[in-house]
């Protein structure tokens, strides 16, 4: 039997406590008989607000990645790591497990949720049945992944407020790991300003 | 199934507000860099002549101790004799690239009384810089090896010191004033056309003014160990001058420096402080001495006094021959600086008499006239040197002074006859003043006392000493008797001896038997205990 779509049967629910509402018996923009919350169909200009928080991700990305992270100074002089450096030196002086680690949380998880949300972006533009059940996966994937690349602002945080020892060593924050945190910020907005129900919007996706 | 209506309501809220948040992304993005941009200052290119202790992306270029660079790139150069490091300067410092700016590697140096650059034993390497003060812009420069000497706008003076040898002196030395220091050597280097050593030095300020022409420097080097006419002296500054040099300067007296007075910029360096302090010398005036007896003690270099004021030196010994009467004359030259005798020379000068070199000689003539004489002395008993004393001997016979002679010829008298007059009639009168008589007389007495002891031992102690002599002599000759070979009394002792060492073998016996069989003591002896037989050895051995 084929999944029925409530938008076919004239249903909406809220989605904050699940009052079913028929939508027959009024307009586009109600609120719930019962929490008062503003109840749609689908997620008001959900591709729109999700584009935009993608692209605002995607061009912080790169001061992220080009402006020093963590700023640590000691007896032997300062110096200014930006991530991919810091990835490079854990490299070079063997900890390649670290350096793995970061590399996954800092590079691979947030160009994964770009080019993620860009394709489901991109397919439910073009009503694109493709690949409809995938698609919903790679959706919670994302929504999985998203806050595992705040392990970078984990790790600066941690090591800032350890390194402390006065004049002997120290370590600040840089303002690279600023925009990296909105990066995630913005990709997580993006992912959760996503209706996956669009997924399901093409013909053949509800009956 | 009644499903309720909802209430309806328009929304207001437009949703494109969305797109602030890329746009304000992107304001930011773009803000930075061009703020990157603008603060990107030129690029340089310095070449050094290794690159150690310099890394890429890490090493600093400083002014002041403030970052205004770090080096981006180092390579070697084309033909591999030199490194090329590129440094990228900050906006805010590109007017430091112009043309008479330079760079240095700043890294740890010690020298003896000195040390810089101790903070990159750990921070690592830094490049130094020194803002040009003019000049285009300019990209490409030669690093120094060392640091300049001069610290970032300096306040003083430079001098430039001309000097014989350049002794233990070497850039960095101190500049001592009343024993402060107050500048450093900063450079030296030899003459190529006069073949002296320039020494350059930069006095800082307030010192710098205490600088006038009639400043007199000397080299402080080292420990100036000086045994001369006077005896032995030692000079040093400081410490750290006697391993790493240094030099001194000073006033000289006033009195001396009123019609010297030399180009602000270029000064003597002398050798020591009693050099540089001494009156300026002037032009020197030869002269030459007769000797008719040996010098011995008299040597190059050494003073000639006149009325006990060192005017010169001698310069040369040399002996004669005259085939006639084979004689060996010694003959002397020295020079004398008629300007050293100060306030005299003034008044003669003064008085026109020396104006020329006639007229020196003439007055040379006349104080021969009035009995000036050369005298050789010893100036100091302990090591036995001479000096050559010029002073009017009074009485002393006439000579022939000929004006025409070049050098001057001084007559002279021969060594230290007055002193030795003197010395002789010194010791004379010490002699007379002593209290001979009463001497001889308390001598005579004791003499007689002595000889009456001396009786005494003659008469009584002597006989006595030989009658006990005799007595012993007899006392020796019985216990010589006694002992010999067949007397009684030898063969008595034999047999005696003989005799306690046979009990002392029963007795041993006793003490063995009664050690392994203490009961014999209570219950006596057993009927045969027999010799106790020798076990074969090697049961014993396997017993035990």
């Amino acid at each position: 039997m084929q999944p029925v779509r409530a938008i076919d049967l004239g249903l909406m629910t809220c989605r904050v406590c699940a009052q079913v509402i028929d939508r027959a018996t009024v307009g586009a923009n109600v609120r719930c008989v019962r929490c008062h919350r503003v109840v749609t169909t689908r997620m008001r200009g959900s591709v729109e607000k999700s584009l935009a928080l993608l692209i605002a991700g995607m061009i912080l990305y790169f001061p992220a990645n080009l402006l020093p992270v963590l700023h640590t100074s000691s007896v032997r002089g300062s110096s200014d790591s930006t991530i991919i450096g810091g990835i490079l030196e854990f490299w070079d002086t063997g900890s390649w497990d670290i350096a793995a680690l970061i590399f996954l949380a800092s590079v691979v998880v947030p160009v994964t949720k770009f080019l993620a949300i860009g394709l489901l972006l991109w397919t439910v533009r073009w009503h694109s049945a493709w690949a409809r059940h995938e698609r919903a996966k790679l959706y919670r994937f994302v929504e999985f992944i998203g806050y595992w690349s705040m392990l970078d602002v984990v790790v600066v945080a941690i090591t800032c407020s350890l390194l402390q020892f006065k004049a002997l060593a120290s370590a600040e924050p840089g303002l690279g790991i600023v925009f990296f945190c909105a990066v995630v910020v913005s990709t997580m907005m993006a992912a959760r300003s996503f209706d996956p129900r669009l997924i399901w919007d093409t013909p053949g996706g509800g009956a | 199934m009644n499903i309720p209506a909802p209430t309806i309501e328009t929304h207001r809220i437009r949703v494109r507000l969305v797109w602030i948040i890329p746009i304000v992304a992107a304001v930011v993005g773009v803000t930075l860099v061009i703020q990157n941009w603008r603060e990107r200052g030129p690029r340089v290119t310095i070449t050094f002549e290794s690159g150690e202790g310099l890394e890429v992306g890490k090493t600093l270029i400083k002014y002041r101790d403030v970052t205004i660079g770090r080096v981006s790139q180092i390579t070697l150069s084309d033909d591999r004799t030199h490194v090329e490091v590129v440094g990228d300067l900050v906006k805010s410092a590109s007017d430091v690239a112009v043309q008479s700016a330079q760079f240095w590697v700043v890294r740890p140096r010690i020298g003896v009384g000195w040390a810089s650059g101790l903070d990159t034993l750990l921070s690592g390497a830094y490049i130094g810089v020194e803002p040009g003060t003019g000049g285009g812009s300019r990209t490409r420069f030669i690093g120094l090896e060392t640091p300049p000497p001069l610290d970032h706008g300096s306040q003083g003076r430079q001098i430039v010191l001309s000097a014989h040898d350049l002794g233990s002196l070497s850039a960095g030395a101190p500049v001592y004033f009343h024993r402060f220091q107050v500048g450093r050597v900063i450079e030296e280097h030899l003459d190529e056309s006069t073949a002296e050593a320039r020494i350059v030095a930069f006095i800082d300020a307030p010192y710098d003014k205490d600088i006038t022409p009639a400043t007199r420097f000397w080299n402080a080097s080292g420990v100036d160990l000086n045994l001369s006419a006077e005896g032995l002296k030692v000079r040093t500054q400081s410490a750290a001058t006697v391993l790493a040099g240094g030099i001194a300067f000073a006033d000289a007296p006033v009195s001396s420096d009123a019609d010297v007075a030399k180009p602000e910029a270029d000064f003597t360096l002398y050798a020591d402080e009693q050099t540089a302090m001494a009156p300026p010398n002037g032009e020197p005036h030869i002269i030459r001495m007769r000797f008719e007896k040996p010098l011995r003690g008299l040597v190059v270099g050494a003073p000639i006094e006149f009325v006990g004021v060192e005017v010169g030196s001698v310069t040369s010994i040399d002996v004669g021959y005259e085939p006639k009467t084979v004689h060996f004359p010694v003959f002397v030259t020295g020079k004398l600086y008629p300007q050293r005798m100060g306030l005299a020379y003034k008044t003669i000068h003064a008085n026109g008499a020396v104006s020329t070199d006639e007229d020196i000689v003439r007055f040379w003539g006349q104080l021969i006239g009035h009995g000036l004489r050369a005298q050789p002395r010893s100036g100091n008993l302990l090591t036995g040197r001479l000096y050559l004393a010029l002073d009017f001997v009074p009485g002393a016979p006439k000579v022939n002074f000929n004006p025409a002679a070049r050098p001057t010829e001084l007559p002279t008298i021969e060594s230290g006859m007055g002193e030795l007059q003197a010395n002789i009639t010194q010791v004379v009168k010490k002699l007379d003043a002593l209290p001979l008589e009463r001497v001889v007389d308390h001598l005579d007495q004791d003499l007689t006392a002595l000889h009456g002891t001396l009786g005494q031992i003659n008469d009584k102690l002597l006989p006595s000493a030989t009658q006990t002599l005799g007595t012993t002599h007899d006392a020796l000759e019985n216990v010589g008797d006694l002992l010999t070979g067949d007397s009684a009394f030898r063969v008595n002792i034999e047999q005696t001896l003989d005799d306690v060492q046979q009990t002392l073998h029963s007795f041993k016996a006793l003490a063995d038997y009664l050690d392994h069989h203490p009961e014999a003591l209570i219950k006596g002896r057993p009927a045969d205990p027999g010799i106790p037989q020798a076990k074969p050895a090697g049961k014993a051995d396997g017993v035990k």
